[in-house]
């Protein structure tokens, strides 16, 4: 990485630099022009004094055509320099684009390849900023980097030269004040450079806390601190205000001297220029100063200015931008960081690890002189499986991650074969070799692209693409290789399905059931995939076979005598174990305008039940509904768990439904207020009859709402169609879960241990269907959430497991991965993914001591050394460590 | 059947018997109501209790394991409360009640039960006073026995 910003755009854009200069310096003749003509149209189309303009176009010509001629000139001469200076500033803003993208890039890949132990000591919140936002006024910078000073600087020395051709003393005077300059501002300008460099720490600080802050807000939350927490970035924010403010006042300042200055040549100007004409005229010399040239030199001093502001702003500009460069990449040059090609280079396609994996003398040391392993020697068969044992800081968990080559030994070394590991490529390591930590992290994605990702290691086939399409993504590619980026389509199938040993996607998804198995995470799947939703478009087939499933369940019920357990949803019935909203809705909320919970909300729905004629019967049971709601939990104590559990009330919302009552007492239901009469139907909304038992949804109601039912339905306005999918016997329903969608009904209240005779009944259905494998490879499809935080600890790691032998590696290292399991099917899993990797190198760091006994040889560690190896037989010894350990537990 | 209906059932168990309307009300409404399948068990001697039930409709029969197997010892019917032992006390079932008939019960949770007793004192004295009662038909029985 280029330390400095001046050699950064020397080593990346020279030519087009010099290619910015080349067309600047075309510029300049036209620029001449521009300003000669007006000068000739005084002269000689006004003034009628001979000159080369006249002689150009031939002194027959009479004035009027001649003083056109000239001005047209003029206009056209002006053109040329706007579409110039157009296709500059097009050219120069598209190299800074290309320039930024290149750095930007740079700058991940270099975050891709920092020594693990860095990331102790950076935080996301440093990093993030850095590569988007401090690097963003470089990119317009790098693009004018050298245009502005050869444009404006050559626009200057036009403008100066031309004023010098008129009359060199008062060039002198134009220039006289420049030395002055010179000398003041880089000095006012060194102390801004001080501040910019100390507004970049800060806000690198600030965006460090506000980072922390999110990362411990339960932190905050449970500790009451968030006064504390606030009064930290008040403070931070007032030291960047302050910074700020200091900087635009010096900055001003150095306008503000530098336009007095400019001010003060004018005066120079009339006085000076003013006594030579007035001297010309009186002396009638013909070779003095005209009027025409000084109006021509005071028209050029006036543009003069503008080149010379320009050129003050890109000085401070390029101090600013030349910091936060330099600033920035300081920080992505971490000692140890792994080299460019270790990422880069590609191995013989079927390569494979033999041979023992050997330390010798392995130590590592964090800081230099706490060595957490120290003098480690084995060697291991790369066809056995070992486990390491040993308590938490004996060094096990620094020596895995050493074997997968995610920390790099202070001392010794390891050797796999004839290969040393630090030496070998990542496209060895990481496809070779599998590491699962305790907490393996999961992309926010789906649990398929979660298990495949072990899979991606190159673009393997381009996606299928029509040929606008292709060029399309050729166009991509050469852009992003002029720009320094990897050329690579995300959007390819990378997946290698020879890696994992199959040819195709449909048995890769087969394979990685059968892993999902071996880690004991099969009903997991067939749990997720029955919460999922699916789009019946996307997935016709499953939809099918999920309605078929539907028939069949009720039809296994029937012959089962077990009916009672789900009361299923009828068109033409009120459902008793459906709430009221439930029942008048008659169909899944896609989003919350239709929620059930919040029907009353929704106009709508009022105008239905107006129109229907049911309002006011409604509101008289929602009425019935808050008295009874009153009457019962009136007299207990606001925060008794009962309100929370059977309530529709909550505690403090008593008092007001004791109000609307009194209110409501004497009136008829077309006189409530508006608002009384929401929060009965909503209350009302809530109840489950068969459940309540509260006898207020009375037969004539459930008619009533069947009648108002269909109304809903027919009658729903346009803008409210997509925010409900109706129920309908004989389709499958996109917005509820699989699940639902068998069930296609309530469970019946009342029932006992019907959750779970239910469970049983689909799954026996499914199963008999062959659907059970649908369901578990729909399941791959679940989204895992931010960092897997929709799975638990054991799923995230049982994951983390799969991902890592579906790759099928030579050796897989495990640090406590499925610590998370409870005990049995910790054991089921170790003895499942043994079994499995038979033949192959397992090294295992344990938690548990008892689960040693399945493995072939053991490393037992004490204060990051290894002291005891052998066999669980030859160590189950009295006094040995093993023992210890074992009887620890 | 409503929950008023379900009030008067609650009333005419002794032990609810005193216990002012609206508190049974509440008791009725927190409390749910399973159906049960001929043959259906409620609960079985020897698990630990968790909660009482009272028979609205059908009938159940009370077995207790013997040497000899089960022995049937006693009918339930409408209105009969059953394993209300163990919501006051920790002790496992006595006994096996099983559903001879189609059968619907009011099932008391033992947590619910006691929240009740706390938030109403009153409660708790009538209860009590149904277990001395209990208590000392008990040792009547015990005396007129012994005598």
């Amino acid at each position: 990485m280029e330390r400095s910003l001046f050699r950064f755009i020397l080593r990346f854009s020279l030519r087009q630099q010099l290619f910015i200069i080349f067309m600047t310096a075309l510029s300049f003749p036209v620029t001449y022009v521009t300003l000669e003509l007006p000068k000739r149209i005084v002269n000689e189309a006004l003034g009628e004094k001979p000159g080369w303009a006249r002689g150009i176009l031939g002194s027959d010509m009479d004035r009027i055509t001649f003083l056109l001629a000239l001005c047209f000139a003029f206009l056209l001469f002006v053109l040329i320099s706007g579409a110039q200076k157009y296709y500059l500033n097009v050219y120069a803003g598209r190299l800074g684009e290309l320039m930024l993208r290149r750095l930007r890039f740079q700058l991940y890949a270099r975050i891709l390849r920092f020594p693990l132990p860095h990331f102790k000591k950076v935080s996301q919140g440093e990093i993030i900023p850095m590569v988007i936002a401090e690097t963003d006024p470089i990119g317009g910078y790098i693009g004018e980097a050298w245009s502005i000073p050869a444009y404006q600087g050559g626009t200057l020395l036009v403008y100066l030269i031309f004023i010098f051709v008129q009359d060199f003393w008062l060039g002198l005077a134009a220039v006289s004040l420049y030395p002055a300059q010179f000398w003041l501002i880089p000095k006012l300008q060194a102390k801004v450079n001080l501040l910019a460099k100390e507004r970049v720490r800060t806000a690198r600080q600030l965006s460090d806390k506000i980072g922390e802050s999110i990362s411990g807000i339960a932190e905050v939350h449970a500790h009451d601190t968030s006064r504390l927490e606030r009064a930290d970035v008040a403070r931070r924010l007032g030291r960047i205000y302050e910074i700020r403010y200091d900087i635009f006042k010096r900055k001003f300042f150095i306008k503000f001297l530098n336009n007095f200055l400019a001010q003060l040549t004018p005066f120079f100007f009339y006085a000076i220029g003013g006594y030579f004409v007035i001297r010309a005229v009186e002396t009638n010399d013909p070779s003095g100063l005209t009027l025409g040239a000084l109006v021509a030199v005071l028209a050029a001093y006036k543009d003069l200015s503008s080149p010379w502001k320009e050129l003050l702003a890109y000085y401070q500009q390029k101090e600013d931008v030349r910091i936060k460069y330099e600033q920035v990449v300081e920080q992505f040059d971490p000692p140890g960081a792994l080299g460019e090609k270790i990422q880069d280079e590609n191995p013989a396609p079927d390569f494979k690890l033999g041979g023992p994996l050997v330390a010798a003398n392995l130590t590592y040391s964090e800081d230099g002189r706490v060595k957490s392993v120290e003098g480690v020697n084995f060697s291991l068969p790369l066809d056995r499986h070992a486990a390491v044992l040993g308590t938490g800081g004996s060094g096990k968990e620094e020596l895995l991650l050493m074997l997968a080559r995610l920390l790099e030994p202070t001392g010794g070394s390891i050797q796999i074969g004839s290969h040393r590991l630090s030496h070998l490529p990542e496209a060895v390591t990481g496809r070779n070799i599998a590491f699962v930590g305790a907490s393996p992290y999961l992309f926010a994605t789906t649990v398929r692209d979660n298990l495949f990702y072990g899979l991606k290691h190159r673009p393997m086939r381009p996606r299928d693409a029509d040929d606008a399409a292709r060029r399309e993504r050729e166009r991509y590619a050469a852009l992003a290789e002029s720009a320094g980026n990897i050329p690579d389509d995300p959007g390819a199938d990378w997946i290698d399905y020879q890696a994992a040993g199959v040819s195709d996607l449909a048995a890769l998804e087969r394979r990685a059931l059968e892993i999902l198995t071996i880690v004991d995470m099969d009903d997991d799947m067939y749990q997720l995939g029955l919460r999922g939703v699916i789009d019946p478009k996307a997935k016709p087939e499953l939809a099918a076979e999920i309605l078929k499933a539907r028939t069949a369940l009720r039809e296994r019920l029937a012959r089962e005598d077990q009916a009672a357990l789900i009361e299923p949803f009828d068109e033409h019935r009120f459902n008793d174990n459906a709430t009221l909203g439930e029942n008048l809705l008659f169909g899944t909320a896609t989003d919350e305008r239709l929620n059930p919970e919040r029907l009353a909300d929704q106009p709508y729905v009022a105008r239905v039940l107006e129109k229907a004629g049911l309002l006011d019967e409604l509101l008289v049971a929602g009425r019935q509904t808050a008295e009874t709601m009153v009457e019962l939990f009136v007299g207990l104590a606001p925060g008794n768990q009962l309100f929370e559990q059977y309530s529709f009330i909550a505690a403090d919302e008593l008092p007001e439904y004791q109000a609307i009552l009194g209110r409501t007492a004497n009136l008829p239901p077309a006189e409530y207020r508006a608002e009384d009469r929401r929060r009965l139907l909503a209350l009302l909304f809530k109840v489950i009859p068969a459940r309540h038992r509260l006898g207020v949804v009375t037969a004539a109601i459930k008619n009533h709402v069947l009648e108002a039912r269909k109304l809903f339905r027919t009658e729903l306005p346009p803008e409210l169609k997509d925010a409900v999918e109706f129920f309908d016997a004989d389709a499958y329903n996109k917005a509820s879960t699989l699940l639902d969608n068998v069930l296609f009904g309530k469970v019946s209240f009342g029932q006992a241990q019907a959750q779970a005779k239910l469970a049983r009944f689909v799954r026996v259905t499914l199963d008999e269907l062959s659907l059970s494998e649908s369901v578990m490879l729909f399941g791959l499809d679940f989204s895992v959430g931010v960092a897997g935080a929709r799975l638990s600890a054991a799923q995230r790691q049982k994951l983390g497991l799969a991902r890592a032998m579906l790759k099928r590696p030579d050796a897989l290292i495990l640090a406590e991965a499925g610590n998370a399991l409870d005990g049995a099917s910790q054991a089921k899993v170790i003895q499942n993914v043994l079994k499995e990797f038979k033949g192959r190198g397992v090294v295992w760091g344990l938690s548990r001591a008892r689960f040693a006994s399945q493995f072939d040889h053991l490393l037992v560690m004490r204060a990051g050394r290894v002291v005891e190896q052998g066999t669980f037989e030859q160590l189950n010894r009295p006094d040995t460590a093993l023992k210890e350990l074992l009887s620890a537990e | 059947m409503s929950l008023n209906e379900e009030v008067e059932l609650l009333r005419n168990i002794p032990m609810f018997a005193n216990i002012e309307p609206s508190k049974l009300k509440l008791l009725a409404f927190t409390s749910e109501r399973m159906a049960f399948k001929d043959g259906d068990v409620l609960f079985r001697q020897g698990e630990q209790g968790d909660s009482a039930y009272v028979i609205i409709v059908g009938e159940a029969d009370v077995i207790v394991d013997t040497p000899k197997g089960p022995l049937t010892v006693a009918k339930l019917k409408r209105n009969d409360i059953v394993g209300e032992i163990a919501i006051l006390c920790d002790v496992p079932r006595t006994a096996t009640v099983k559903a001879a008939t189609k059968l619907e019960a009011m099932v008391i949770a033992k947590d619910l039960f006691f929240r009740l007793i706390m938030e109403f004192p009153q409660m708790a004295v009538e209860i009590m006073r149904e277990l001395a009662r209990r208590l000392d038909a008990t040792n009547r029985k015990l005396t007129a026995k012994n005598a």
